[in-house]
């Protein structure tokens, strides 16, 4: 990315360009739509949610008495009538990740006003966060079937129903708000209202493609706080 | 819908206005020492409402915003003081309070305090003056995102209202105090711990939800949207206080979020994130395996930084009513931004000092004892900047000037008591008796609202284009400022001789007897304190009746909020033209200046013969 163009100001590199930005008058992250920056800081704030669930699911689970289920088990799946662990979960890690990608181009043929592309990779990438939160639903189904509740748990610490649904349930909840999001935005971009400039249903700012690398910065944090819940859950 | 916007086009003539191309010689026809850099951002589209409706209730303007947040808060807070009464009541004449039994006083200490802390404290520091002065003292339209900031407020009056709603629930409120503990917060015989709890918790996510969107415009506009030449160290300090108070906001909420959240799931659903194996009557409950320590390190790591949420604007504010009204420049400004910002930064790091005898780790005390006792130094720094600032001012002794000197005495004396609560040592026999309570009403109840009331005179004029009645403001700060002395000062005898806080009634203990006189005279004190609330309303009142008419810049302040082309200022703010800013807004009694004020957007040429230092 090169800096942006401001009339009368110069950009400097690295910590002293920092630094002159910072103590600048106007704005302090020079260029960056407004937007933008706010979903930065929503970010953080989210990062800081997220951060307790799993604190705290660490506290809760170093801190039963009763022993973990092994989650190897648990979450296997049978392929006729061998136990694969992980199986289901690699897949919808897999599809998950593969949407950020998809994302990430949308965000290019955005900004290169390439409607039609754009809109695809958007729609690409809602289906893929609709694949991840149904193959969750069968998750949850098959537990729920095993008799896995949050307050109950056949294969020990009942804590670990308690967690699991409550994060896991976040996280799903984040995904499908971004699933929404991205329909409605896949509906705008075929509309063409990036290119109008028109304006959005509650806002009174302009549409501009910049709105898709802001959903795009939403969509990347959720896969990256999936990551970090595919490590605590499934892998520890 | 007859939606409009109107955008207006001053960018562009802006750009081409003031700036001198060229180095050396003066070819526009501004001075180059008044030269400012062009601006860089699109003016802002406003949405300008037509009906009742989009004017004043769905109202898109952060001022009026601003005004909403101070109204419901307050109305919040006079709730939060009814209840207060009738504690003291009960706890000064419990023959008098034969109506209440020791469940609604549980649920009265509850009520009052999250009441006071959240409802009204943080959302009149951030909701109430961050709408209205933000804007304003940055130079910018608006907030960046005025559809949000709208939906922010009416979370904040969803959630009062499920908080209210909570009064008239079988059960009623919540007993648990304000803490939440569990497992008591949901176990029977707590009062409301059926619906009670569930709905406070539900209004305190509605509560952080609504925050949220209302934290990432104050911090958006601060960031993103200053006017030129407004560079951050050229900010009022007011506005420093409330940016810093929102940062720890948006990091601290979420930690009440995701404890309110785990407990309406062990009420609701039965879950045991924090309820351990428990017997009741013999039998064991359902519940087993959870830590209800957990709880309250969450708790707390959003209920330290919470303190500094409220102290935070005040701090700023104050600083700002001092050198207003001392006419001179803040002492060390630079000194007073970073003691913000650091105090902001290890508020965080000190939790666990309301955990001193939780049964944590004994280590855990020492560590949260040293950096407990380390935010003494930039808090102190902060008193001993505002002194000095006092030191040879030209003092307009003014009741603005009254609640600011109020509010640094009482700030120093619960500062002072919290070096006691921060020592390990010291807490241990202090803890949960009346000295806690008289140090954090001291230090986050008094001392801030004393910057509310300063805060209200001081900007009363800018709001409602009149002047507070200064006499009636007199009688109001002496019989509020006294009158909490009388009511906290003797809290700390009670509480070295040991009376515990959150009981309902003394019993025969052998302190009760020199307790008993204390807690009459407490209580009546505090009766006089809550009703002497009565003048403020009423000089509110008849001012916006028969008040002096304040006009433009009525205080001679520097500020952009007092430099806008009409006052009240109308939406939009400024006019056909955004100000440009040269300067501090702290050049007061500057020498060779014809007059004892430089406004910030006073170009340099203009000053050139005056001492005036560079900001």
């Amino acid at each position: 990315m090169s800096d942006p163009k401001i009339e009368g100001y110069e950009f400097k590199p690295g910590f002293k360009g920092m630094a002159q930005d910072t103590g600048s008058d106007q704005t302090m992250f020079k260029g960056v739509h407004w937007g933008k920056a706010m979903m930065w800081i929503f970010l953080l704030s989210d990062t800081f949610i997220f951060s307790c669930f799993l604190i705290s699911y660490m506290k809760g689970r170093g801190s039963t008495l009763i022993d973990w289920p092994n989650t190897s088990e648990v979450f296997s799946l049978h392929v006729g009538s061998t136990p694969v662990p992980l199986l289901l979960i690699a897949i919808m890690t897999f599809v998950l990740i593969t949407s950020s990608g998809t994302m990430a181009l949308a965000v290019k043929y955005g900004y290169e006003k390439n409607r039609k592309m754009c809109g695809w990779l958007i729609l690409a990438t809602a289906i893929g966060g609709l694949t991840f939160v149904g193959m969750q639903a069968f998750e949850w189904s098959k537990l729920i079937h095993e008799g896995v509740r949050p307050w109950e748990n056949p294969f020990g610490a009942k804590q670990f129903g308690s967690f699991f649904f409550m994060i896991t349930g976040f996280h799903g909840t984040h995904v499908s708000i971004g699933v929404i999001f991205l329909f409605i935005y896949a509906y705008k971009t075929f509309k063409g209202h990036y290119d109008e400039e028109k304006r959005g249903w509650f806002t009174t700012m302009k549409g501009d493609y910049v709105e898709i690398e802001i959903l795009g910065l939403y969509w990347h944090f959720v896969d990256l706080v999936w990551v970090f819940i595919f490590a605590f859950f499934y892998l520890w | 819908m007859s939606d409009e916007y109107e955008n207006k086009t001053g960018y562009q003539a802006q750009s081409s206005e003031t700036i001198s191309s060229g180095g050396g010689g003066g070819s526009g026809t501004v001075p180059d020492a008044d030269h400012v850099r062009p601006a860089e951002i699109p003016e802002q589209d406003l949405y300008h409402g037509h009906s009742f409706i989009t004017k004043w209730i769905f109202c898109q303007d952060a001022k009026v915003i601003g005004v909403q947040y101070f109204l419901l808060a307050t109305f919040t807070g006079i709730i939060g003081l009814i209840l207060s009464w009738l504690m003291r009541l009960q706890l000064g004449f419990p023959e008098a309070a034969g109506f209440m039994t020791a469940e609604h006083y549980y649920q009265f200490v509850t009520m009052h305090g999250m009441i006071m802390v959240v409802y009204f404290l943080t959302a009149l520091f951030l909701g109430g003056f961050g709408n209205y002065l933000i804007p304003l003292m940055v130079g910018s339209r608006d907030m960046v995102f005025p559809y949000l900031n709208m939906v922010s407020f009416w979370s904040f009056f969803v959630a009062v209202g499920v908080l209210l709603a909570s009064f008239f629930v079988p059960g009623g409120p919540t007993g648990a105090g304000w803490t939440l503990y569990p497992p008591q917060a949901i176990l029977e015989g707590t009062p409301g711990s059926g619906m009670g709890i569930l709905l406070m918790c539900i209004s305190l996510i509605l509560f952080v939800a609504g925050f949220t969107m209302g934290g990432l415009n104050y911090l958006i506009t601060i960031l993103q949207a200053r006017t030129r030449g407004m560079t951050l160290m050229r900010m009022p300090l007011t506005v420093w206080g409330i940016f810093t108070a929102t940062i720890l906001a948006m990091l601290a909420f979420p930690a009440l979020l995701v404890g309110g959240l785990m407990m309406t799931l062990d009420n609701v659903l039965g879950t045991s994130f924090f309820m351990p194996t428990i017997l009741k009557a013999g039998e064991v409950l359902e519940y087993g395996g959870g830590s209800p320590i957990l709880f309250q390190h969450l708790f707390w790591f959003f209920g330290h930084p919470e303190v500094y949420i409220v102290a935070l604007p005040a701090f700023g504010i104050v600083s700002d009513l001092i050198s207003v009204h001392a006419r001179k420049n803040i002492f060390g400004y630079r000194m007073m931004v970073w003691a913000i910002v650091g105090i902001g930064g290890l508020s965080f790091f000190v939790w666990a000092h309301h955990m001193y005898v939780s049964g944590m780790n004994p280590w855990f005390g020492f560590f949260f004892a040293t950096t407990t006792l380390i935010i003494a130094i930039p808090t102190a720094m902060k008193v001993y900047n505002w002194i000095l600032t006092l030191w040879r001012g030209n003092i307009r002794l003014n009741v603005v000037m009254l609640w600011c000197l109020g509010f640094i005495v009482t700030f120093v004396n619960g500062g002072i008591t919290g070096l006691f609560l921060g020592n390990v040592t010291v807490d241990v026999p202090l803890s949960d008796t009346y000295f806690v309570i008289a140090h954090f009403h001291m230090v986050m109840g008094i001392a801030p609202l004393m910057v509310i009331m300063g805060a209200v005179y001081h900007w009363f004029p800018l709001v409602a284009g009149r002047f507070l009645d200064e006499k009636l403001g007199k009688w109001h700060f002496w019989l509020t400022f006294l009158g909490a002395y009388s009511i906290y000062f003797p809290m700390h005898y009670l509480g070295f001789i040991g009376v515990p806080r959150r009981y309902f009634e003394m019993y025969d203990s052998p302190y009760v007897t020199s307790a008993v006189g204390m807690n009459e005279f407490i209580s009546v004190a505090a009766f006089i304190v809550g009703a002497a609330q009565l003048i403020l309303i009423y000089n509110i009142i008849r001012t916006l009746k028969i008040g002096k008419p304040a006009g433009h810049n009525p205080w001679q302040a520097n500020s952009l909020e007092w430099l806008t082309p009409s006052v009240p200022p109308e939406h939009g703010n400024w006019g056909e033209k955004l100000p440009v800013v040269h300067r501090w807004p702290y050049d007061f009694s500057v020498p060779g200046a014809k007059e004892d004020f430089i406004t910030q957007t006073t170009p340099p040429s203009e000053v050139a013969e005056t001492e005036v230092e560079k900001t």
